[in-house]
């Protein structure tokens, strides 16, 4: 899959179904041809699956989980002793001196305001080199404190599907693009920053460092949604700041590799990601080729690496083989 | 759901996929449309003005500060008063934006170099100020004059704010560098002048003499151009509420 094509993706556009006979690599096609023909598949993934489940293991999501927490909690340790070593909020801070701005924040700014100060410029520099180099939406999964409660309430939301209690109603993926660009004309037209206003990242970066205030209802309202009606709804289909850093990631050098040699396709990995449709290579007859990284859109959250049991999903830093 | 396509009937009735395609689409517009109306009702607190907010020193223009500030709050962090705070929801746009509460705690200048203008990373606190005696914050005024102290000869004997006040202020003859709170520093004056006596700025509170006679004490609060609005008269006024409050982002010579 082409670059422009994933980047439709996150935009919006549906993936693009099973691919042609001559759309895909002769390599591909003998590989899928020589793991089919040995039939038996139906008894190999019901071993490979008792197997995985038997070391069942969350070391990505652990991992993830950790990073939140200790990455906030930096914010909050440093103001609270006074270190001086973090200063700020997620929106912008100081590292170490260093200045940080969360791209989508500044650019707000910088369309409300419309002028930019030397400063904002260089923690937007900063920072975009810094998420570029880490994977661009591994912002979301590694850091966003909101993608942890999100992460919660889903799994609440998930024992009440299976309870048949609630019923997941998505909505289209193109929403977040639209909103994107109404926010961006609001802050241009108004000359307010009116995503901050509802931003549960800013909210709740803000609240933790510098105590709760009314603002957290918001973000509780959107919790509660999530849980009863729509499966990750704000990361899903709304946040601007996902979306930035999706861009960002495009060229990333940080990305999930996905591997069709030993998949066996069965699906696990679509039903625990937040991002279905960068998976969808992994059905049977989508991937052109043997290897592929998954598209921007996918925050290397690593949940889809904890549940293959084929092993045919794996982090890689494109590149680094080269130089090791 | 998945079965559907090859077994439901072709055109006229929309199939399965393409009404549930239908539904996902109303409910995107419907949640969208909540999403950024949430957002704009941001704007009735700001244009109504609903919470007017004395803004910490080098605050561009209201709209401007507004537009500016990122809401990151590093400019909370490097105050030595902690005098700022974050605006909250009821703030609409001003959610996260910092505010000086002078009342509870007025900017005193401990920091002597107005560190938050250093602190903010966008310009919303104008980096062209670097002096105490620049920044136009608001404009202190006796607002309750009958019940100033000084306009009545009363004097002040005791802690200016009671007990339990949280307030802090820095007393060049107590600890030039650090300050301490406002319940350590007990008066015993025959005359109030507390929002004149501890005024950061020089000349900008001076207490009049009502008359000639001498054994008149009483007194008037006089504010000066030099004020600057910090607040610290606001905050050592000893009654409840304060004879002399700062009115956001008024200028001398506006009245």
């Amino acid at each position: 899959m082409g670059m422009m094509s994933s980047i439709a993706m996150m935009l919006g556009r549906e993936p693009g179904g099973r691919l042609e006979n001559d759309q895909v690599d002769p390599e591909a096609a003998a590989i899928m041809e020589a793991k089919f023909a040995k039939g038996t598949t139906k008894e190999r993934r019901a071993k490979l699956k008792a197997e995985h489940d038997a070391k069942s293991s969350h070391k990505w999501r652990n991992w993830r989980w950790f990073s939140i927490i200790v990455v906030n909690l930096l914010f909050v340790a440093s103001f609270q002793w006074d270190v001086q070593l973090i200063e700020g909020s997620l929106t912008a801070s100081r590292v170490f001196g260093f200045h940080f701005a969360d791209l989508n924040a500044a650019l707000q700014v910088m369309l409300a305001f419309k002028e930019v100060l030397i400063n904002l410029l260089i923690g937007t520099v900063t920072v975009f080199i810094l998420w570029w180099a880490l994977g661009g939406r591994t912002f979301c999964s590694w850091v966003c404190p909101y993608h942890l409660l999100a992460e919660w309430a889903e799994m609440i939301h998930l024992k009440l599907v299976k309870m048949k209690m609630v019923v997941d109603l998505p909505l289209h993926r193109g929403t977040r693009t639209v909103l994107y660009v109404v926010f961006v004309v609001l802050a241009l037209v108004t000359g307010y920053t009116v995503f901050e206003a509802v931003s549960p990242v800013g909210i709740l970066s803000r609240a933790l460092i510098y105590g709760p205030g009314l603002a957290l209802l918001w973000v509780l309202a959107l919790l509660v949604f999530e849980i009863f009606v729509s499966r990750r709804a704000w990361c899903r289909y709304v946040c601007p700041i996902g979306l930035t850093y999706g861009i960002v990631g495009t060229t990333s050098p940080v990305h999930v590799k996905y591997d069709i040699v030993n998949c066996l396709h069965e699906g696990d990995c679509r039903k625990v990601c937040m991002v279905p449709h960068v998976l969808e290579v992994t059905k049977r007859g989508h991937a052109a080729k043997v290897a592929q990284g998954l598209g921007p859109d996918c925050t290397r959250c690593g949940m889809c690496i904890d549940v293959c049991p084929t092993g045919s999903l794996a982090f890689e830093v494109r590149g680094l083989n080269k130089l090791l | 759901m998945m079965s559907d396509t090859n077994t439901s009937p072709p055109a006229k009735v929309p199939s399965r996929r393409a009404r549930a395609a239908r539904r996902a689409f109303i409910r995107s517009v419907f949640f969208g449309g909540t999403v950024v109306g949430a957002a704009m009702l941001g704007f009735f607190p700001v244009k109504k003005a609903w919470t007017k907010r004395l803004r910490p020193p080098g605050a561009l223009d209201e709209d401007d500060f507004l537009a500016a500030c990122i809401k990151c709050g590093q400019c909370v962090q490097v105050c030595p008063v902690e005098a700022i705070k974050l605006g909250d929801l009821d703030e609409g746009f001003g959610v996260g934006v910092p505010f000086v509460g002078a009342r509870d705690q007025a900017c005193d200048f401990s920091c002597d170099a107005v560190q938050c203008v250093l602190a903010c990373p966008t310009g919303a606190l104008t980096h062209e100020i670097d002096r105490k005696e620049q920044v136009t914050m608001g404009l202190a005024r006796v607002t309750r004059p009958n019940a100033c102290l000084a306009r009545r000869g009363e004097g002040i004997k005791g802690t200016a704010r009671g007990t339990d006040f949280d307030g802090k202020l820095r007393y060049m003859e107590v600890d030039r560098w650090t300050p301490i709170p406002v319940t350590d520093h007990p008066y015993d004056l025959d005359l109030c002048d507390l929002c004149a006596r501890e005024c950061p700025i020089d000349g900008a509170i001076t207490i009049e003499r009502l008359n000639l006679d001498l054994s008149d004490l009483r007194g008037d609060p006089v504010v000066f151009d030099k004020c600057v609005g910090c607040g610290v008269c606001e905050m050592m006024c000893p009654v409840d509420p304060p004879a002399i409050v700062v009115v956001e982002r008024l200028r001398y010579g506006d009245l």
